[in-house]
Order: structure tokens, then sequence, then C-alpha cells
């Protein structure tokens, strides 16, 4: 192997005088797929991101020589040359990456011209190139469309095409694919592994997810907590992992605990029967002014969901599997039947001009609702006792205010938060904190001791761990079984995570397009899937996630 | 934001829980500028609550025959201090001042011997007269002394800013939850509703309001209020929107919250920071509007101590520098000192701030 692209000594990474990256090594050779794994907080989105400086905040040691000229050294006039020219960046979400403003083939033409010094007529016909060898349909259509007329997978290969516009050594992708789904995960990753061949530059792939670097990487480095605890070619590492981390990591994958179940003998906690959901959408043009057009998200749905199981809704963005999670919570207004314990929600209580009564508040109590993004689920300026104790305000507003402190301290300590004894004081203190002093799993935890706290019979969890990490992803879904079991909960499971269902559903529905394709336990559907969309989605995971019975 | 604090609850003693409130008031704290500002505004606000120790023609205390008067809350008439008349004491008579310097008589005054509305008769020039030992800042042209006006006149200001800001973030908040929180169609008639009243000519409907009615300060607060709160409302209103469809919302309402505990507890406190941010300089602009009115003579009625007026005067005197320099230092304090405060503000509330 000949001399390395990039060769980064000690790099070192604080914001504000908190180091959070502890002097890291590695080497990049020209045309490698190095991939740089860990969780979140573990320091490796900052250090890629550090080596061409651009986190202002950040102070930066060590030393990051690409090709022999030391980038941490460079000026910022220096810099600009390198950055979008030899070293480009893709990130996680196209749609805030993209400049709204512009269309796509304008922002890759300011490279060209810029970087390239290409004429505009010159830049034009690159653009269409460019976008056609990323596999978009129509390129000279779409060189012309703005990011916001773009699907999600269109967008990030908007962005592979700016990256490319430039023909850098190396390119450095952040989570190029988390924001994608199952299916055009695969895709993109085939792209980039095509097109990095062909044009010989080196990539490095920062990614939380272990099994997209074995398909994918030559060698890999574990980041944990801002430390680089292992590296190897993926082989290895995924073989012979040395490090407790690594392999804590390779492990954290969800397993199916249980095995198939016959339904038990009990009215169902939740019925749906030709349930369907509309929106009323502007109309395009004139027309718009004065008729509003109907946009089906959800239609013929009809399921029956027993207590004590789970029924897991599977389906890309854009499936309608959202919208049947807030009918199911009574938050939309809908057609057809939709039954909790036997009692329907009805028209009165939809729209946001809803008439709380008695009927309606009973019906609440028996469906809560864990979201999926931590961070967006607790109101940041209460504290953890009224974000828990709400429920009890509104369902049992009898309750003294030491017996609500008590629920709560019990509702925390089921869901894990607190130990089972402690200090008084010490635990009042842990209930007045506020969400933004606890992690991301802590988050979901108090989410879901929120919902439990008034004892509802079904839960739906709306992509309940798609937001966390893996290890973190693996203990929660723990937790929900455990409730599961002791309360004989029901939940509706909605997600696009394959893993996760198997790990938690008893029953499956696959939506596509806001119509179910498929339905039936989920040993019958992910294993011996019949309609071909669910086939698609099954092997677009298999490689990944191979099922085993437990 | 680390994958390994996932444990329990351990046992090691916590820091004090820090509220998001908290933290701001910590970040506000740090802003010297603007946290001395505030306490210099505060200090000259509560001063000005106490104009009357500080400014009054009237002792605050007085002993006269070995009897003790408090003349600042009950002035007695002359004939209690040997006067031949039954009118209220006039303390600037020398006839008066002569009492008290006898043995055993005395009398507590105030730092500023003159009362915004008193004139001084005394005066050894033809009014405006410049500064003296009697009148520190001087008088203005009807021999009225310009600190005690300028004291009473920044209260005024202050108060009435206080209030004007107070009802016009009322009805701004409620305006923009009630469209926000609803959307849809009330929102669109709102929306409409504030444009068309936003473009209704604000200056000439104190005219002619000023000539209906008997000019007051009451009047100034409504007719201000009723075009004030229209800034604020979009932005309260675009917090709504943003926040109403965030995830602890929906969560609320699968609690089964009513909309309007859903308003005041979950929306409302996480719309504020807009607000908050803006009060400072809301107070300035109502400053200077009430500053603006009574300069063109269109505020207070006559009389009433106020900035504007006193600038008005300035500019007809132009040789009793006195006058203008005083309001202007005055006028600029103020103003400065909320700018400062609302700084501070801005940046302890900067959203981006937070996550360090």
């Amino acid at each position: 192997m000949s001399a390395p692209l990039l060769q980064v000594r000690g790099l070192r990474v604080a914001f504000a005088g908190l180091e959070v990256v502890h002097g890291i090594d590695f080497e990049l050779a020209a045309g490698e797929r190095l991939a740089l794994v860990g969780e979140s907080g573990s320091g490796k989105t900052v250090s890629a991101l550090s080596l061409l400086r651009l986190l202002p905040e950040a102070e930066v040691g060590g030393s990051a020589l690409l090709q022999g000229r030391d980038l941490l050294r460079l000026s910022e006039r220096e810099l600009r040359g390198v950055r979008g020219d030899e070293v480009a960046c893709i990130f996680q979400e196209p749609m805030t990456a993209l400049n709204p403003l512009y269309t796509v083939g304008n922002q890759i033409g300011e490279i060209l011209t810029l970087k390239k010094g290409l004429s505009a007529r010159q830049a034009e016909a690159r653009i269409v190139e460019l976008l056609a060898a990323t596999g978009m349909p129509e390129p000279e259509r779409r060189a012309r469309a703005y990011p916001h007329q773009l699907s999600g997978g269109q967008r990030q290969r908007a962005m592979i095409a700016m990256a490319l516009a430039s023909e850098p050594r190396l390119l450095i992708a952040d989570e190029p694919t988390t924001a994608l789904d199952a299916s055009l995960r695969t895709q993109m990753l085939e792209l980039l592994g095509t097109l990095q061949q062909r044009l010989g530059m080196a990539l490095l792939l920062i990614t939380h997810d272990l099994h997209l670097v074995r398909q994918f990487a030559d060698r890999v480095l574990v980041l944990e907590r801002g430390h680089l605890v292992e590296q190897g070619p993926v082989a290895q590492v995924f073989e012979q992992a040395q490090h407790p981390y690594t392999r804590k990591l390779l492990g954290s994958r969800p397993q199916r605990t249980f095995g198939p179940q016959p339904p038990p003998e009990a009215p169902p906690v939740l019925r749906a029967r030709q349930l369907a959901v509309a929106y009323e959408v502007p109309r395009p043009g004139l027309a718009g002014w004065f008729k509003r057009g109907r946009f089906e998200a959800v239609r013929g749905v009809e399921f029956e969901l027993p207590p004590g199981r789970t029924l897991g809704v599977v389906g890309e963005s854009g499936s309608g599997k959202s919208t049947l999670a807030l009918a199911a919570l009574g938050l939309l207004r809908h057609q057809g039947e939709l039954q909790i314990m036997g009692e329907a929600w009805g028209e009165s209580g939809m729209g946001p001009a809803r008439a709380n009564t008695p009927r309606l508040r009973r019906l609440r109590r028996q469906v809560q609702v864990v979201f999926q993004d931590p961070f967006s689920s607790l109101s940041p300026r209460m504290n953890i006792e009224q974000i828990v104790g709400e429920g009890l305000l509104v369902h049992e507003p009898h309750l003294s205010v030491p017996q609500r402190r008590a629920r709560v301290l019990q509702a925390l300590r089921e869901v894990g938060l607190l130990p089972e004894s402690g200090p008084q004081a010490e635990l009042l203190r842990w209930l007045q904190r506020y969400p933004h002093e606890f992690s991301g799993g802590q988050r979901q935890r108090i989410a879901i001791a929120r919902a439990l706290i008034v004892q509802p019979r079904l839960l739906v969890l709306d992509e309940p761990t798609s937001a966390l990490d893996v290890t973190v992803q693996q203990q929660v879904l723990e937790l929900l079984l455990r409730l599961q079991r002791e309360h004989n909960l029901s939940y509706l499971l909605i997600t696009h995570d394959l893993d996760v269902i198997w790990a938690l559903a008893h029953q499956v529905l696959v939506l596509q397009g806001g119509a179910v394709v498929e339905q039936g336990s989920a040993e019958q559907v992910l294993q011996l899937p019949q309609h071909p969309y669910t086939q698609s989605l099954v092997q677009a995971c298999a490689p990944l996630c191979p099922r085993t019975e437990p | 934001m680390s994958v390994l604090t996932e444990a329990p609850a351990s046992a090691t003693p916590l820091p004090p829980a820090l509220s998001p409130g908290r933290l701001a008031w910590r970040r506000f704290r740090r802003h010297r500028l603007g946290f001395y500002s505030l306490i210099l505004f505060g200090l000259l606000f509560v001063l000005s609550l106490g104009a009357e120790l500080i400014a009054n023609d009237r002792p605050l205390l007085a002993r006269y025959g070995g009897q003790l008067h408090a003349p600042l809350l009950h002035n007695p008439p002359e004939t209690a201090f040997g006067g031949d008349f039954e009118t209220p004491t006039d303390f600037h008579d020398p006839f008066i001042q002569r009492q008290f310097e006898q043995p055993g008589n005395w009398a507590l005054f105030p730092p500023i011997r003159f009362h915004h509305s008193s004139i001084n008769y005394f005066a050894p020039e033809p009014h405006p007269s410049g500064p003296s030992a009697s009148n520190w800042l001087g008088t203005d042209d009807r021999g009225r002394d310009v600190a005690a006006r300028l004291l009473y006149g920044f209260r005024l200001s202050v108060l009435f800013a206080l209030a004007l800001t107070a009802v016009g973030v009322l009805l701004g908040v409620l305006a923009g939850a009630i469209q926000g929180y609803y959307g849809g169609r009330v929102d669109l008639v709102g929306q409409r509703f504030i444009e068309v009243w936003g473009s209704m000519p604000e200056l000439y409907l104190l005219i002619i309001f000023s000539a209906l009615f008997e000019p007051g300060l009451l009047l100034l607060l409504v007719l201000l209020s009723l075009f004030g709160w229209m800034g604020l409302s979009d932005y309260v209103r675009a917090e709504f929107l943003r926040n109403r469809q965030l995830d602890y919302v929906r969560a609320a309402r699968a609690m089964g919250l009513s909309n309007w505990q859903i308003m005041r507890r979950h929306i409302l406190p996480n719309s504020l920071t807009p607000v908050v941010t803006f009060l400072p300089f809301r107070m300035s602009a109502a400053i200077l509007a009430l500053t603006a009115l009574d300069f063109l003579g269109l505020g207070v009625p006559p009389g009433t101590p106020s900035l504007g007026e006193l600038l008005a005067q300035g500019k007809n005197n132009l040789d009793a520098w006195w006058i203008s320099l005083g309001t202007f230092a005055v006028l600029v304090l103020t103003l400065l000192l909320l700018t400062f405060m609302g700084d501070a503000l801005r940046d302890a509330l900067d959203p981006r701030k937070v996550q360090r």
C-alpha cells in the first residue's frame, strides 16, 4: 500500500474546554472504504467534521495530513480550496442540507463553476451527466426541480451528485442512509459503492449501524465516548471483536424471545372495521381556491387486537402508518369503525375544536401513546413530576399531592428510571429535573411512565426506538416486553424497522399507500411473505437480519 | 447525552435541578451590561415611585410649637405655623421659613424642595431660569423645577409603558394563541382582521379622538393598546402553530386534556420566548410613543409632568439649554438601559445557546 491519502494523528476536539474526542489516530488509503462506528455521543461525527474544521466552536488539536498537507494547520482560505474540492461531504438529512430556494441543478452548477471553472453551458451538460450517474430518473427535468419537489431518495441522490461534482479524493458520508426507508437504503449504498469504485475516491462512512458497515466497508473504526477502542478489517472485527464495547454493539440487535402464541379468548381491546382516514388537501391551480381535494391516507383497514398482544404495523414513510396511529388515539376524524374496548370514538371527539366530554375522557384513558422523538415528546418547560403526574390531574383529580407523588415515583420505578429504594430527598430531587437533563433512552422511559400512570389498556407505540442507539433500543424493547407481561397491555406498534417488529409483535399488518397488502402472524408474514411488496421489504432487510426462532 | 448514563439513578448526590427559566436567568446574569442595566433601571424606577419623598414643596416632617406635623400627608393651614390665613401652608413663603428658624421648631425637607407643579415665585431671574442652588436643573418657562418634573415625568413614562406593555402582551398573546392553536378558518379570519386593523392610520385616529374626548392618560392607553398588540400576536401565533403539532401536545391530547389546559400548560410556556425577548423593546417603544405624542401636544393633559412636554418646551426655549439637555439625558438613559436589557435577554433566551 502506498502512502495513505489521509493520516490523522492524535486528533482531539473540545467544546468550550470540554474534550469530547480524546486523541484518535487513523489512516485512510486512496480508494479505501473506511467506516467510523459508534453510538450518539461517541464523537464520530465531530471527529470527521472537525477534519474540515466545519465546527466553528470546536477547538481541534492534533494533525490530519491530507497528501502531506495538514488540514488543521491550513488557513481558512486554503481550507476553502480543500472543502468541496478534494474532500466533499454528504449529510444525513438531505432536506436540510440542500438550499430550498435554489434548484438542484443550480446548486450543483455552483460547484462546477466555482471549483472546476466551467462555463455556464458546460456546467449544464455536466449537471445532467452527474445526476444521471447517481441513477436519478429524468435527470434533465430533475435538474430544474427544487428540493421540495423531490422524494427523499432523489434528494439524497442530488446530494451525492453535488458531492461528486468536484471529483473529490475523499468523500465523507455522515449517516447517509439513516433518513431513508429500508429498501432505499440498500440502493443508496450500492450506488455509493459503484461510484466510489468508478471514481477511485476514498470514502469515510460515519454510521451507528454496524450491519451497514458489514455490507459496505473495508475497514472499521469503533469509537466509544471519544476513544478509538477498536479498528481493523471488517471481517476481523465482526468475527473476533476484541473490545467489550464492540461486542456489545454487535450483540445488541433485537431478538425475539417468545414463540408463536394463539390469540387469547377475550374480546379485542382495539377493533377496526373498514377504517378510512381522509385529509382535505388544497388542489393545484385556481380550482384549489374554490374546492378542496381529498387525500385518502388510510383505507379499508380491518384488524382486531386482543389484550396482551402486539400488532405491528409496517410500512415505509407515506404509507399511512402514523395516520393509523393518530386515528387509534382518537385524534383524527375517520370513517368506518374503530372501537376501544367495544366503544367507538365517534364523531364528536375529533377535529381541533374537540368536545371534552366525560365519555371521551374515559376513553382517552384507555389509549395512551409513546412517540418516536424523545426530544419533542416531553414539554421542555415542565419537570418530570409535572409531566408524569399530569394524567392523574385529569383522570384522578381526587388524589392529594403526596398520593400523586407516590404514584409518579411508582411509575418511574416501573420503567426503571429510578432505583427501587433510596433516600426520599434524593428521589424528590429526581422529580424536579427537566427533560433536557436526561438522555434519549431516559426520556423515552419518562414518556412510557407518563403513558402508564393512567393505567391504559392499549399503548400506541409510534416508532418507539428508532431515534435511540442500538444498545438503548435493546433496553427499551425489553422494558416494553416486561410491561406487556406484567400489565397485560396491548401494543399497536408502528415502525419501519422489521427487527423491532420481530422482537415485539405477535401479528403484523403491512401497509402500502394507505391500504393493507398483507396481514397475519409475525412468523407467517416475516418468514413467508406473500405479497411482492412485503417480499421486497423483507429482502431489503434480509442480508442484515437472519431471523431465527428463539 | 451519553449512552452509559442509561443505568438507573445512582447513589451519587445530584446537583439541584435547573429549570429552563432558571438557566436563562443564569445566562442573563452572566451578561454584565444587561444585568447592571436591569439593576440600575430597577433602582431608578423604585426611587421614582417614591418621588413625593424626593421632590416636594412640603417638608416630610415638621415640628412647630412642640407639635409634630407630617405636612406631606396632611398639609395644615398656615395658622398652625403662626400665619394669618386659613389657606394651606406655602413652605416657600419667607415668613413660614423664618418661623421654622426659631429655636425648638424644625422641618425636614426632601432633597428637591419643589413639587412638579409648584412654581418658584422667589426665583432671582425671569423664567425659564438657569440652574441654581434652589433649582438644580433650572426652571421651565412657567417657573416649575425641571429636576422635579423630570423625576415625575420619568415615573409617569415608565408606569405608562408598563401598563401599555402589559395590556399589549395580554391582548397579543391571547389573539396569537387562539389563531395559532385553532388554525384553519379562525386563523384566516384573524389574520385578515389584523391586516385591516393594522392599516388604520393610528396617528390620525389619535388626533381625532383627542379632539372628541377630554385628553387623558386612560384614553391614550386605550387608543395605543388598540394597535399595540398586533406585532406580538404574529410571533405568538407562529410559535403556537409550530408547537401545537409537536409530540408532547399530541400526547397531552391523547391524555384527555382540554384545549384550554393544553394551551396554558403545554404550549404557552414554550411560546413565550419572543414575548419575553421583546418586553424591553416594547417598553422603550411605549415610552417613545408617549413622548412623541406629548411633544406634539396630543398626549397627556396640560400640567401633567411629561418628558415630551419638556422636550417641546426645550424646543420653544432654545436658549434654556438646561431643559432640553436634562430631558434628553433622562430619555437617552432610559432607552439605553432598556435596550441593554433587551440585548441581554435576547442572548439569554437564544435557543442555540441552550445546548451548551
